[in-house]
């Protein structure tokens, strides 16, 4: 599974750090989302998926094989 | 299908928000149920307009995503504001984002967590001081009120000696009981006061959100001093109306569910906390009727044409007891997965402080619950003065004792 984000959109609700927080951060000047891992394990793809699910922007773009 | 010119006999349509039964004032008023059922969309009076209440779960989020939606009201469905001043969440994208990240940097995760503490302590010293006074005690007035009330001034930097005519004039502003003038009277004398603040803070640099807005962006010319002004009373308003009566109204709840009331009582885990504050943020979902949105084009939301220029309110509480979505949606559960819910909304204006919103439940209603185990209701139910019709639903006050 490939994360990418669309950060001009993100709006910081934090949803995804709040869901796996061992692949997205928030940023230190506006808390806007930051991809600490784009290429996650397998273990984490079901938290990914409700990052992705959860965010209000719909920033998350998930690309799974 | 009726157009915009034949809309303005509002005579016959229903008012919203109906009004919930004073016997079970957790429920969403029945009315919604059947508008959800029959077409999803329903024609009702709002504030003098005639706007479309979207009260389907789907239907409400993909209105609240879908760009040709926009939340400039102001003038067209809600009054302008005193001097028009603008704030974030009266503006559309790509100005809304640009101004909300200039705030965001106070509400993140990592900053509400570091906040805990000084929430903790805060709630610890409002609960003494109402203890000290002695039961009965206004629950709205001696706690819920003041808590969220303190942390807001906190992260704004409001100096704690000003407090009391912060509060003073944001009760004002929240009063549907005071007149337009009063309400104009308040809000345009906070807006002074931060005014001055923001010079103060120009000389003396603080901590908290003013300050820091001020000298990283207003100096910078990347926004106008009256506009950090605007969007501090908004947040200040927003960021104590809502919580205080979640505090209020979630005590009251779980003062008629002993089950659920002995569970997070007795319960050290943070997770069931957490669990426990999302559902009764589902289950009451309290914002009623301050997602008013506008359309910029003709769009079709739920199969129902909507033409540019007609309104909308998107009829939270209605949502988060889909059955599309929930399961047996009108049971509470703590065990339930319930993400996705949308009491914070949905969308680009999701609401930005919902995290510290959070950190606040979980620690206000557990201490509170825990400090005082004889905590019960002072006067029956049916008689609790409640806040029909308000944009935020709750309690106006809550005589308890212990």
């Amino acid at each position: 599974m490939k994360v990418s984000v669309e950060s001009d959109k993100c709006v910081a609700a934090g949803h995804c750090v709040l869901a796996a927080a061992e692949v997205f951060d928030q940023n230190e000047d506006d808390g806007v989302v930051i991809v600490l891992n784009d290429d996650p394990d397998p273990e984490q793809y079901d938290a990914v998926r409700q990052a992705a699910q959860l965010c209000p922007a719909a920033v998350i773009r998930l690309t799974e094989r | 299908m009726t157009t915009t010119s034949d809309t303005n006999d509002t005579t016959n349509l229903p008012a919203f928000p109906p009004v919930r039964p004073a016997s079970c004032p957790f429920d969403p008023p029945a009315e919604f149920a059947e508008w959800r059922e029959q077409d999803g969309l329903k024609r009702v009076e709002w504030n003098g307009n005639t706007v479309w209440a979207v009260s389907r779960y789907h239907d409400i989020k993909t209105a609240l995503a879908d760009p040709r939606v926009s939340a400039d009201t102001s003038g067209k469905l809600i009054q302008e504001f005193p001097g028009g001043f603008p704030v974030f969440p009266r503006m559309d994208d790509p100005e809304h984002n640009r101004i909300r990240r200039m705030l965001t940097k106070d509400f993140t995760v990592k900053r509400v967590q570091a906040m805990r503490p000084r929430i903790q302590e805060m709630v610890d010293i409002a609960l003494t001081e109402m203890i000290d006074k002695g039961a009965p005690a206004d629950l709205v007035h001696d706690f819920a009120l003041p808590v969220p009330s303190l942390i807001i001034s906190l992260l704004l930097g409001v100096p704690y000696e000003d407090h009391e005519f912060f509060q003073e004039h944001s009760n004002v502003m929240l009063d549907m009981q005071a007149s337009r003038e009063q309400h104009d009277a308040a809000t345009t004398a906070l807006f002074m006061y931060l005014m001055e603040l923001i010079e103060r803070k120009e000389k003396d640099p603080t901590e908290g959100l003013i300050s820091r807005v001020l000298h990283e962006h207003v100096l910078a010319g990347d926004l106008e001093r009256f506009h950090l002004a605007a969007n501090c009373v908004l947040l200040l308003e927003a960021g104590h109306e809502t919580t205080a009566n979640m505090i209020a109204l979630s005590t009251l709840y779980l003062l008629h569910n002993p089950e659920a009331l002995a569970r997070l009582r007795a319960t050290d885990d943070p997770k069931v906390i957490a669990k426990a504050c999302e559902e009764l943020l589902r289950y009451l979902t309290i914002v009623t009727s301050l997602v008013d949105r506008i359309a910029a084009e003709d769009v079709e939301i739920g199969g129902q044409l909507i033409r540019a220029g007609e309104g909308m309110i998107l009829n939270l509480p209605a949502g988060n007891r889909d059955s599309a979505f929930f399961d047996d949606p009108d049971t509470f559960d703590i065990d339930r997965d319930n993400h996705g819910h949308i009491a914070f909304g949905y969308g680009s204006h999701q609401c930005i402080g919902q995290i510290l919103a959070r950190a606040e439940m979980e620690i206000a209603i557990p201490t509170l619950l825990r400090r005082l185990p004889q905590l019960r209701l002072d006067v029956p139910l049916e008689s609790v003065d409640l806040r029909h019709g308000m944009g935020v639903f709750g309690v106006h006050s809550m005589p308890v004792t212990w």
